[in-house]
């Protein structure tokens, strides 16, 4: 961040708009809101074209030869491809019902981050290079030319949305200015204008399956560490598998939870769900990442991403797959993984083999989510559980953007969390559920670099949960996504410094009363539990006073 | 600018429509050719631009959903809201085209020391709404005009409409509605800051070409008093293909004909569009079906990946040494 800001200092965010014309308000590209350029070198490995050396502080960005037809061939080709993109450039009334549902609009007050602005950004462009009226009569007709100033502004409000789809929720015509940012993200990328906190993991993840580049035998570690981990706070030894043929499950899910806390927390919860009722499952050192940056780039870089999944599932035999916490891997599973593959022959409809419960709604892509796992498993009284371990939180449960308005996952996790806590409070309606806010960093924008932009863009949420934290003493938020587990830590800390952030299955796992467990006094944390002293130990069979 | 240029562009329209309408040569222009060629353009232009539309593809499902998901069976199901159902999806759109739905969700967001607050913010639904109705039932009185005999409903609505009996002739709630909703609409426009800053001149431009219909129409029905057996005539001609310009037709007719041509003629190539854009929106019209079926991608490619094969050639030793199983040694 250019210069610190106390969080005194950055809530004084005017929302209203000046009386200039947004046109011809010039862009500024800030430290601390922007991210830095892709390395050429992680553009080459995944073969995306124009590689090259820019910094977007420079007003030289060394634009490759060409850019301009470039930019606008790919616009015309992707209007051809998505009928999404062109009605969305067509019916925008600007009615303005959007322009206070974005984080960042509400964190920074920035105009152009009101989510019909953004769409504007390049409407604009669609209007004074592709239509009649705007070619003739430009900015009468609300038409632009693209210049090297306008396509800076272009890229500075496409790394300025989280893709989050909240504005999506309330326009009338349910124009998405997510799918214009990934539509303009993709444009960028056609001149090697990505950011590196995206380009990277990308490239890592092409070759070694995973975003921090974990080689296989790290992998493997990791999770051994956290085996230990759990042998020393819960009692119990877990020997899983890895890319064993044969297994009936693969289980996939983000690799952040394998390295970072808290996400390790719920890694080790799903280690302990899965052993507590015997499930016949492999992890895949191959297919290691459930999250998709890919996403982020361009449709067409999320396939090749995503394609390993059925890769996997196919060469190892499993009969489905099952997901772990995340959101936009989410998004793409849900919404993208059946349309961009071939059906894998050899799969067949996931039905739970504890429960017997067939997966109906997932019976096409045969890749179900760990909470939906859960709280079937939870409802048929398959998981041995004391809610009264986890008295010392008070949860609410931040719903992730990607689930809630891409999917619809609303009930499963809170069935989960109210059978696994005693206390639980909901945040305020109009930030939950469907409505819900961004953590502020989604869409590969958790950089450290833009630490203000994504400390504004977390306001909303910041804000809801420090509501809840006054009025109930809510400690704990609750979440379905790494990204969230990796980013709510730095937007409490800042914001709600008393907030800590887990995942659903953590808690879960807290909760899980093992068969031949230790004296459980310490939580998957390696904290001790309030009241759960050593003394107490023997007390086991009345533990829930 | 937006505002001075929009509005002097319909006060141009309007006194060459003046002009026209006075000099009984014209007339048939005026009152035949305009009203013609308007329509022509906004029936091609609308099929035209439905059409281009058409023609790209929806290569993903990708539905804002707005509620529970279906999943397990015991989990309650937003059946509208996340629709997975033909059904569900035709009642969605249902809500969307005729109650306006996602725009009655809207809420205001303030920040107060420190707190954001959010508050449910129902005018711009209900200035939305009203106008849309006070337009089309206005649309739908004007048939009395065009058709002979006059259909039953258009007699009902018009009866309804006009049931206060206020005034002489009496004044139809729609026409103030229609009238007020426009005002707010403009004036959001004026006086809300956000929307201000959004608004182009495309903006103001309808707001003031409906509000010149609207006082037009009014004018003539309270002030003018234009010879109704007269337009009758002319607007049966035209309905008819049989067009007659009756002469006792004052210049303020023609200047409303000029307005509501002027919509016509603007209408494909606006943001009216929404009408037909609204039914074809990829985010509300498709049902959340994705893990339940496949979906073809027309232009779908087989992706370009890192198979495993290749990784376990990038990797065979680390992994041997792991103990990770292999598939050649
Ligand atoms: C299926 C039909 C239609 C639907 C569902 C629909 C829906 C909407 C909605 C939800 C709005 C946004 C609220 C607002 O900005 O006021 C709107 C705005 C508008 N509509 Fe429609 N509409 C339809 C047809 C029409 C038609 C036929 C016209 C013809 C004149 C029209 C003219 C307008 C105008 C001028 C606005 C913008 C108002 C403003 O500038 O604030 N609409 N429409
Ligand atoms: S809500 Fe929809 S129509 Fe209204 S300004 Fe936003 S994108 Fe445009
Ligand atoms: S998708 Fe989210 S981040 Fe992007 S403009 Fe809409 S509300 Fe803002």
């Amino acid at each position: 961040m250019a210069k610190e800001l106390t969080p005194q200092e950055m809530l004084r965010i005017d929302l209203s708009p000046p009386t200039q014309d947004w046109m011809d308000i010039p862009v500024e590209i800030k430290p601390g809101i922007y991210c830095y350029p892709a390395k050429p070198e992680k553009i080459e490995i995944v073969g995306m074209p124009n590689p090259h050396e820019w910094n977007p502080l420079d007003d030289d960005w060394n634009l490759p030869e060409g850019w301009k037809e470039t930019f606008l061939e790919g616009m015309r080709e992707r209007l051809d491809k998505h009928r999404s993109f062109k009605i969305f450039m067509d019916i925008c009334v600007r009615c303005g019902a959007c322009a206070d549902k974005c984080h960042f609009f509400l964190g920074s007050g920035d105009p152009k981050n009101m989510p019909v602005v953004r769409g504007e950004l390049i409407r604009s462009i669609y209007r004074g290079e592709f239509t009649k009226a705007g070619k003739i009569l430009g900015r009468l007709a609300g038409g632009r030319k693209l210049t090297e100033e306008v396509l800076k502004e272009i890229w500075s409000y496409m790394f300025q949305c989280t893709e989050c789809r909240r504005c999506s929720l309330f326009c009338p015509y349910g124009i998405d200015t997510a799918e214009i940012t990934i539509i303009g993200r993709e444009l960028l990328n056609l001149l090697g204008l990505n950011i590196n906190w995206i380009q990277e993991p990308v490239a890592n993840c092409y070759e070694t399956g995973n975003h921090l580049g974990l080689l296989p035998h790290t992998f493997v570690q990791n999770i051994e560490f956290l085996l230990m981990d759990i042998e020393e706070f819960v009692g119990i030894k877990i020997e899983p598998s890895f890319n064993r043929k044969g297994a009936e499950i693969l289980f996939i899910t983000p690799s952040g939870d394998v390295f970072a806390e808290p996400g390790i927390y719920t890694l080790m919860g799903y280690l302990m769900i899965f052993e507590h009722i015997g499930l016949d499952y492999t992890w895949s050192t191959y297919a290691c990442e459930g999250g998709n940056f890919g996403f982020f780039t361009s449709l067409e870089m999320a396939q090749r991403l995503n394609a390993k999944m059925y890769h996997e599932a196919e060469r190892l035999g499993v009969k489905w797959i099952l997901g772990g916490e995340c959101g936009h891997m989410w998004r793409v599973v849900h919404q993208y993984m059946n349309t961009f593959n071939k059906p894998v022959p050899t799969m067949e409809e996931p039905v739970s083999p504890i429960t017997g419960t067939k997966f109906e709604n997932a019976k096409s892509l045969k890749m179900v989510h760990m909470s939906e796992f859960t709280a079937d498993l939870i409802k048929h009284g398959k998981l041995n559980l004391d809610p009264s371990r986890n008295d010392h939180y008070k949860v609410t449960f931040h719903d992730s953007c990607n689930p809630s308005r891409g999917m619809g996952m609303f009930e499963e996790p809170r069935y989960i969390i109210k059978n696994v806590c005693n206390h639980f409070y909901e945040m305020p309606e109009n930030t939950i559920r469907e409505q819900t806010f961004c953590c502020g960093s989604g869409s590969g924008l958790n950089a450290g670099e833009n630490m203000e932009l994504r400390l504004r863009g977390g306001l909303p949420r910041a804000n809801a949960a420090k509501y809840v934290h006054e009025k109930y003493g809510v400690n704990m938020l609750a979440n379905v996504c790494a990204i969230d587990r990796a980013v709510l830590p730095a937007s409490m800390e800042y914001w709600c410094p008393e907030m800590q952030v887990a995942g659903v299955s953590e808690l879960v796992a807290n909760a899980l009363i093992m068969e031949g467990e230790g004296p459980r006094t310490m939580n998957l944390r390696g904290e001790e539990i309030p009241g759960r002293a050593p003394a107490e130990e023997e007390s086991e069979g009345n533990e829930d006073v | 600018m937006g505002i001075i240029v929009s509005l002097g562009a319909v006060l141009a329209i309007m006194v060459v429509a003046w002009i026209g309408g006075s000099i009984s040569g014209l007339q048939p222009i005026f009152g035949v050719l305009v009203p013609y060629a308007a329509f022509a353009v906004f029936l091609i232009g609308f099929c035209r631009k439905v059409v281009y539309w058409a023609k790209s593809p929806v290569p993903f499902r990708i539905p804002t959903t707005a509620g529970q998901e279906v999943s397990l069976p015991w989990i309650k199901w937003a059946k509208l809201d996340n629709p997975s159902t033909t059904a569900g999806v035709i009642g969605r759109m249902f809500l969307e085209i005729f109650c306006f739905r996602s725009l009655f969700r809207n809420t205001r967001a303030d920040l107060r020391s420190g707190y954001l607050y959010y508050s449910p913010s129902k005018w711009l639904w209900l200035f939305a709404i009203g106008f849309h109705y006070a337009f089309l039932i206005i649309a739908l009185r004007h048939l009395r005009l065009f058709v002979h005999p006059i259909p039953g409903f258009v007699e009902t609505l018009d009866a309804v409409d006009g049931m206060f009996q206020i005034g002489i002739p009496p004044i139809y709630l729609t026409d103030l509605l229609f009238i007020g909703a426009v005002t707010a609409l403009f004036c959001r426009r004026i006086f809300l800051s956000k929307v201000r800053f959004i608004s182009l001149p495309a903006d103001y431009f309808p707001l003031f070409l409906l509000l010149g219909i609207g006082i037009t129409g009014l004018l003539m029905r309270f002030v003018f008093r234009v010879d109704i057996v007269s337009v009758k005539q002319l607007a049966n001609g035209l309905a008819s293909l049989h067009p007659t310009v009756p002469d006792n037709l004052g210049a303020i007719f023609f200047i409303h004909v000029a307005l509501v041509s002027t919509l016509f003629a603007y209408f494909p190539f606006s943001k009216l569009m929404h009408m037909g854009g609204v039914f074809m929106s990829p985010t509300r019209n498709l049902a959340n079906t994705n893990r339940m079926k496949r979906h073809e991608n027309p232009w779908w490619t087989p992706p370009k990946f890192h198979t495993y094969e290749e990784y376990e050639d990038m990797y065979r030793d680390l992994m041997k040494e792991a103990g990770l199983p292999l598939e050649r040694e």
